[in-house]
């Protein structure tokens, strides 16, 4: 087996309302210890409140080969933009 | 900058004619400025030549802590160590982004770092020179952290996504490297005459060292075409290093200090400074291992790696029990 540390995939949410966003990877030994690497390595400078550690082999992602086909439901569908639909200046903001 | 001379893989720029349909296309979606991501597909050489370079890369920040390294017990003040300190494990924090950019291309950063201590993979020139005195430090942070800031902000533009997203976070840490390194350098440019003395000393020293961070003249830069059509290289060496000196001149006209080199003159015509290459035997004879520190600095490496090596097993052990423990609980 070898006896290089696993890698986690790191999520940090800063202080602003904003959801967690992924930041970078890192290696470590076990989730309580990418917690603490992740604090050192991501956050010197305030950068979040709110730590996530994933291990890398545990997540799962669509295949940049398909993403023509993948995404082309929601390319045909303008209409589901607002400015599809032309409201008179009259009517007001909307 | 911190990657120097990084053999570009393959036999040379194709023209469009020469390419297959998945090169055109991979070319093209890099001169539209696109990014290219770790699943996206890209040639092996661009692969091959991204792993070299970022690696070297992140060699670099890692073995640059070790001049710094060796003033943080022998900080004038409290204040200046705390500051000393937060700067080196920036660097530390450095090396972990580029090694993780690096690795999304399928190289583990073990064997990275195994093929530095094995000296296959290099790191900046710039690092095996020594750091004799406090002074040094100033110089440092000013006139190497700043080159590497001149590389670096050059790179955010880099065709790979991770690397680049590495440069954008690495920009942003670097101003407070050189700012805190000109602040060491102010007060002592502005001191006693023997402080002065000893800034002018430092900015002797690390000159050419820091001209040549920027790899050998394009005349001698045999790898270079590559790389920039891949943008993995943004600039060339020499004009790199010419925003360099026009932008660190000023610098040391303000604190007082002379440029070593006795040939820099204000060229009107070209609306840049003209200025004296450095001895690039000196680069080649550090580059090929024979600088002042190349043994020190591979050996500390080396002692960190294999000294560690008990703590990195015992921590591994303990997290796999934890999580067998945990897998029989459930």
């Amino acid at each position: 087996m070898s006896n290089e540390w696993p890698l986690w995939e790191i999520f940090i949410r800063g202080q602003h309302g904003m959801s967690h966003r992924h930041v970078g990877s890192l290696h470590a030994p076990d989730a309580d210890m990418a917690v603490k690497n992740a604090r050192d390595v991501y956050t010197r400078r305030n950068e979040g409140v709110s730590i996530w550690v994933v291990e890398a082999a545990k997540i799962t992602a669509s295949d940049p080969g398909d993403k023509d086909a993948f995404y082309e439901p929601s390319a045909s569908k303008i209409y589901r933009h607002p400015t599809f639909f032309d409201i008179p200046d009259e009517v007001g903001s909307m | 900058m911190y990657a120097q001379m990084v053999k570009t893989a393959g036999a040379g720029v194709k023209s469009p004619d020469e390419m297959t349909d998945q090169e055109r296309a991979f070319q093209a979606r890099i001169d539209a400025g696109e990014k290219i991501e770790p699943k996206d597909w890209m040639p092996d050489d661009y692969r091959a030549t991204l792993i070299r370079q970022m690696g070297q890369h992140a060699h670099s920040e890692v073995v640059g802590q070790l001049p710094e390294g060796n003033w943080i017990t022998r900080a004038p003040t409290l204040e200046r160590k705390a500051i000393l300190l937060a700067k080196v494990q920036d660097e530390a924090g450095h090396g972990l982004y580029l090694y993780s950019a690096a690795e999304t291309l399928g190289e583990s950063r073990d064997e990275l770092i195994r093929l530095l201590h094995e000296g296959k993979m290099k790191y900046s020139s710039i690092f095996n020179y020594p750091t004799l005195n406090w002074a040094d430090i100033g110089a440092v942070g000013w006139l190497v952290d700043g080159a590497a800031i001149v590389n670096q902000v050059a790179l955010q533009r880099t065709s790979y996504g991770p690397y680049s997203r590495a440069m954008v976070r690495i920009c942003k840490e670097e101003s407070f490297h050189a700012r805190q390194g000109y602040a060491i350098m102010m007060k002592m440019a502005f001191g006693t005459p023997a402080q002065k003395a000893m800034a002018q000393d430092a900015l002797n020293r690390m000159w050419y060292p820091c001209l040549m961070m920027f790899g050998p003249s394009d005349k001698d830069s045999v790898h270079s075409e590559q790389s920039m059509a891949w943008k993995i290289k943004i600039g060339t060496n020499d004009e790199l290093r010419q925003k360099y000196v026009d932008q660190t001149i000023p610098q040391i006209e303000y604190l007082g200090l002379e440029c070593p080199d006795k040939n820099l003159t204000w060229n009107e015509d070209r609306g840049h400074y003209d200025f004296s290459e450095p001895d690039w035997s000196e680069f080649f004879a550090v580059i090929k291992g024979n600088g002042p520190c190349n043994k020190e600095r591979l050996a500390a490496r080396q002692d960190a790696w294999n000294n560690g090596a008990w703590v990195r097993d015992g921590l591994l052990a303990h997290g796999r029990k934890k999580a067998a423990r945990q897998m029989a609980a459930e």
